[in-house]
C-alpha cells in the first residue's frame, strides 16, 4: 500500500464527512424551500393542465384549454396594460432611486447608515395602511390636490385617485426601496482606484460615472428593476385600492379567477407566467452581468 | 540637466498620522528614479500627491514645462495632469478589453480614431500583448495584467510616469523578468520613470536614482553606488544592503568601540555618538595572532554558496554578529577563534546622534 492510496482514501472520507455536514446545515432550508416553494410551483404547474372543477378546485382531466383561453383579446389587454403600468413605474424607480442611491453612497459613513434605515424604515408599516394613506393624498380633497389648486397649477381639484397614474404611484412608492438597496450595494462595490484610473487617464468626474460607475452597476440596477417590475405586475392591492378597480392587472386577474371565478386552473396559468417572467429575467440579469465583468468567453 | 519634477516641502497628515513629512525631492527629466522604503513610509501618500488624488498641506509640487518654464502642478484638476499613474492594483477596468483600456486615455484626448488605433497597435506591440487586444482583463495572468496597465499609462506619452509598486503582484520569477523589461522600456520610450517599491534589490538593480523614505522623511537621495557605499545615517546603512553596524563614538579623529581604537573612513568628520558600517565583502579572517587583527570572535555559523561563502562571527559585547563573505569555500569551521581586518577606507562612519555615546 503506498502513500497516496492512504492520502487519496482519506481525503474520500474527509469529503464525505463535509457532505454530511453539509446536508446537516443545507437541510433545513432544502425542506423549506422544497415544502413551500417548489411543491406549491409544481402544483400549479399541474393545475394548469387541468379542467376546473364545479365549484372551484379542480377535475383530473388534461387540457390545454387554459392555455388556449390565455390568448383571448381580453386578457391580452390585460396583459398590456400591466405590462405598460410595472414598466413605466420601474422605469421612475430606476430614475428616482439610482440618483438616491448614488447620493447614498457619497455621505459620511454615520450619516449612510441613516439614510439606508430611512429607505427601509416604511418597510415596517402595514402596506395595506400606507396604500389607504395614498387615497387620503391623492382624493378631490386631499393635500395634493389643494395644494395644486393654491399653486394655481390647476383650477379646480381634478381625478388623481382611480387613474393608472394612483397605481403608478402606488406601487413606485411600494417598491422604491427594493430599487435603491441593489444599486447602493453595487455602487458601493466599484473599486474607488478605477474612478481614479479614468480620471488619471483624463476623464472628467461626468465622464468616468458613464464609462466606469454606470456600466459597472447595470447589473445591480437590473436586480432593481426585476425586484420593482415583477412584483408589480403581480401586486393586486395597489391596482384595486388605487386605480378603483377600473385598471385591471395580471395580480387581479389572478386572484379573481382563484377567489371568485374559482376557475383554479385558469389563475394558474397567469401565475406561471409571473413565476416564468421572473426566472427569465435573473437569467438575462446573470449573462448581462457575466458580459460586463468579462468572466464569460472571450470574444475573440 | 535641470529638474523636470521638483517636490518642495511637501508634508501630508491623516489624522495624527504624518504620511509625510518635509518632502524634498528633485526628480531630472529622463532618468529612472525609484522611491524606496519600508511599507507604510508614504511613497503611495507622495504618488498620490503627484498625480492629484490627495492634496498636500503644506508644500509645492511643480513640473518643468517646455523652455523651462515651472508649472504649478498642484493648480491643475488630476484629470489634466501631464502625469500617469500606473496603480498597484492595475485598477484595469474589467468591463472593457485590452485594446479598450488602453485607448482609453487617448479617447480622452479626444485623439481622431486612427490615431487612437494606430498608437494602441503600437504600444501593445511593444508590450508584446497584440493577440491578446480583445481580452478582458479576467482572462489575463498577472504578467499581462500587469503589462497592459503599463501599456495604458504610457500610451499617454506622459512627462512622467509614476509607477506604484509595478511588480510586487508578480512572482518572483516573472519579477525579475520584468524589472529588465521595464528598464528597457523606460529606455525606449523616453518618458521620466518614478517607481515606487519596498524591495531593495530591484530599486538597486532598475533606478538612475534613488530616494529612500523612512516614517513620511527622505532619508537619502543618490545613486545606488553611492546608497551602498556612503549612507547618509543609521536608517538607509541598516536598510540597504548587508553589513555590520558596529556603535561607538568619535572624538578627536577616532572612532572608538567595545574599549578601542577602530579604523574607519574620515574619522575626524564626525563627533559625538557614531557607528561605523562594515560591509560583509569587505572584510577579511586572519588568524587571531596576526598583529593586524582589529576584531576578534568565534565562528557560529557558514554559509558555502559555490562561488563564495559567508562567516557569521560573534564578537564579544556586540549585539549582532558580525557576516563576513569571502571567495571560494569556508576556510574556518564553527567555533574557531577568529580574528577581522578590515580596510580603514572600506568601514564607513555615520554620526548617530539619535543614541546616548555613553551606551555600549
Ligand atoms: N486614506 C488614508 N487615511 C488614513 N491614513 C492613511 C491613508 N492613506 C495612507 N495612510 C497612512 O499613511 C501612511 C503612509 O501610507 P502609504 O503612503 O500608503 O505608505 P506606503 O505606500 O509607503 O506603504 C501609513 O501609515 C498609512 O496607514
Ligand atoms: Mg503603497
Amino acid at each position: 500500500m503506498t502513500t497516496t492510496e492512504v492520502r487519496s482514501s482519506g481525503r474520500g472520507a474527509s469529503r464525505r464527512r463535509a457532505l454530511s455536514a453539509r446536508a446537516v446545515f443545507a437541510g433545513p432550508g432544502l425542506l423549506y424551500v422544497t415544502l413551500f416553494m417548489s411543491l406549491p410551483l409544481l402544483l400549479i404547474l399541474v393545475y394548469s393542465f387541468l379542467n376546473r372543477g364545479r365549484f372551484g378546485g379542480i377535475v383530473w382531466e388534461f387540457t390545454f384549454e387554459n392555455y388556449a383561453r390565455a390568448f383571448e383579446p381580453v386578457y391580452l389587454k390585460v396583459f398590456t396594460t400591466s405590462i405598460v403600468i410595472a414598466g413605466v413605474t420601474t422605469v421612475l424607480a430606476l430614475a428616482l432611486g439610482y440618483p438616491t442611491a448614488y447620493a447614498i453612497t457619497r455621505l459620511s459613513p454615520r450619516w449612510r447608515t441613516v439614510a439606508l434605515v430611512l429607505v427601509v424604515l416604511p418597510f415596517w408599516t402595514n402596506f395595506l395602511i400606507r396604500t389607504y394613506a395614498w387615497i387620503v393624498l391623492l382624493n378631490t380633497e386631499g393635500p395634493v390636490n389643494s395644494a395644486l389648486v393654491d399653486l394655481g397649477v390647476i383650477g379646480a381639484p381634478i381625478g388623481l385617485l382611480y387613474t393608472p397614474g394612483a397605481v403608478v404611484v402606488g406601487l413606485l412608492y411600494a417598491y422604491l426601496p427594493l430599487v435603491v438597496l441593489p444599486v447602493y450595494a453595487s455602487i458601493e462595490r466599484v473599486d474607488r482606484q478605477l474612478i481614479e484610473a479614468a480620471t488619471n487617464l483624463g476623464a472628467s468626474r461626468t465622464r468616468a460615472f458613464l464609462d466606469v460607475t454606470l456600466p459597472l452597476t447595470l447589473p445591480g440596477a437590473m436586480i432593481g428593476a426585476i425586484f420593482v417590475f415583477v412584483p408589480s405586475l403581480g401586486n393586486f392591492v395597489v391596482p384595486e385600492l388605487l386605480g378603483g378597480g377600473k385598471t385591471v392587472m395580471v395580480g387581479n386577474l389572478i386572484r379573481d379567477q382563484f377567489l371568485e371565478a374559482r376557475d383554479w386552473p385558469f389563475g394558474s396559468v397567469f401565475a406561471l407566467f409571473v413565476v416564468a417572467l421572473l426566472v427569465a429575467l435573473f437569467a438575462l440579469q446573470a449573462v448581462i452581468s457575466r458580459r460586463i465583468n468579462g468572466r464569460g468567453r472571450a470574444r475573440a | 540637466m535641470t529638474a523636470l519634477l521638483t517636490i518642495d516641502h511637501v508634508s501630508k497628515a491623516y489624522g495624527s498620522i504624518q504620511a509625510l513629512d518635509d518632502v524634498t525631492i528633485d526628480i531630472r527629466s529622463n532618468e529612472f528614479f525609484a522611491l524606496l522604503g519600508p511599507s507604510g513610509c508614504g511613497k503611495t501618500t507622495l504618488l498620490r500627491c503627484i498625480a492629484g488624488f490627495e492634496e498636500p498641506d503644506a508644500g509645492s509640487i511643480t513640473i518643468d514645462s517646455t523652455a523651462g518654464v515651472a508649472t504649478d502642478l498642484l493648480a491643475l484638476p488630476p484629470n489634466k495632469r501631464p502625469v500617469n499613474l500606473m496603480f498597484q492594483s492595475y485598477a484595469l477596468f474589467p468591463h472593457m478589453n485590452v485594446q479598450r483600456n488602453v485607448a482609453y486615455g487617448l479617447e480622452r484626448e479626444g485623439l481622431p480614431r486612427s490615431e487612437v488605433a494606430a498608437r494602441v497597435g503600437e504600444v501593445l506591440e511593444t508590450v508584446g500583448l497584440t493577440d491578446k487586444a480583445k481580452a478582458r482583463p479576467a482572462q489575463l495572468s498577472g504578467g499581462q495584467r500587469q503589462r497592459v496597465a503599463l501599456a495604458r499609462a504610457i500610451v499617454k506619452r506622459p512627462r512622467l510616469l509614476l509607477l506604484d509598486e509595478p511588480l510586487s503582484a508578480l512572482d518572483r520569477k516573472v519579477r525579475a523578468e520584468m524589472q529588465l523589461e521595464l528598464k528597457r522600456l523606460q529606455h525606449e520610450v523616453g518618458i521620466t520613470f518614478v517607481v515606487v517599491t519596498h524591495d531593495q534589490e530591484e530599486a538597486m538593480s532598475m533606478a538612475d536614482t534613488i530616494a529612500v523614505m523612512h516614517n513620511g522623511r527622505v532619508q537619502q537621495v543618490a545613486d545606488p553606488v553611492t546608497l551602498y557605499s556612503r549612507p547618509a545615517n543609521v536608517f538607509v546603512a541598516d536598510f540597504i544592503g548587508d553589513g555590520t553596524l558596529i556603535p561607538g563614538s568619535a572624538a578627536g579623529g577616532t572612532f572608538t568601540a567595545l574599549g578601542r581604537t577602530l579604523p574607519c573612513a574620515n574619522p575626524a568628520s564626525v563627533t559625538g555618538a557614531a557607528v561605523i558600517m562594515l560591509r560583509p565583502e569587505f572584510l577579511s579572517i586572519t588568524a587571531v595572532t596576526d598583529p593586524e587583527v582589529v576584531l576578534e570572535g568565534h565562528v557560529m555559523e557558514t554559509h558555502f554558496f559555490g562561488g563564495s561563502s559567508t562567516t557569521v562571527v560573534r564578537v564579544g559585547g556586540l549585539d549582532a554578529p558580525v557576516v563576513i563573505s569571502s571567495p571560494g569555500a569556508p576556510r574556518h569551521g564553527v567555533g574557531d577563534h577568529v580574528g577581522m581586518t578590515w580596510a580603514a577606507a572600506d568601514a564607513v562612519l555615520i554620526a548617530d546622534p539619535g543614541r546616548d555615546p555613553g551606551s555600549s
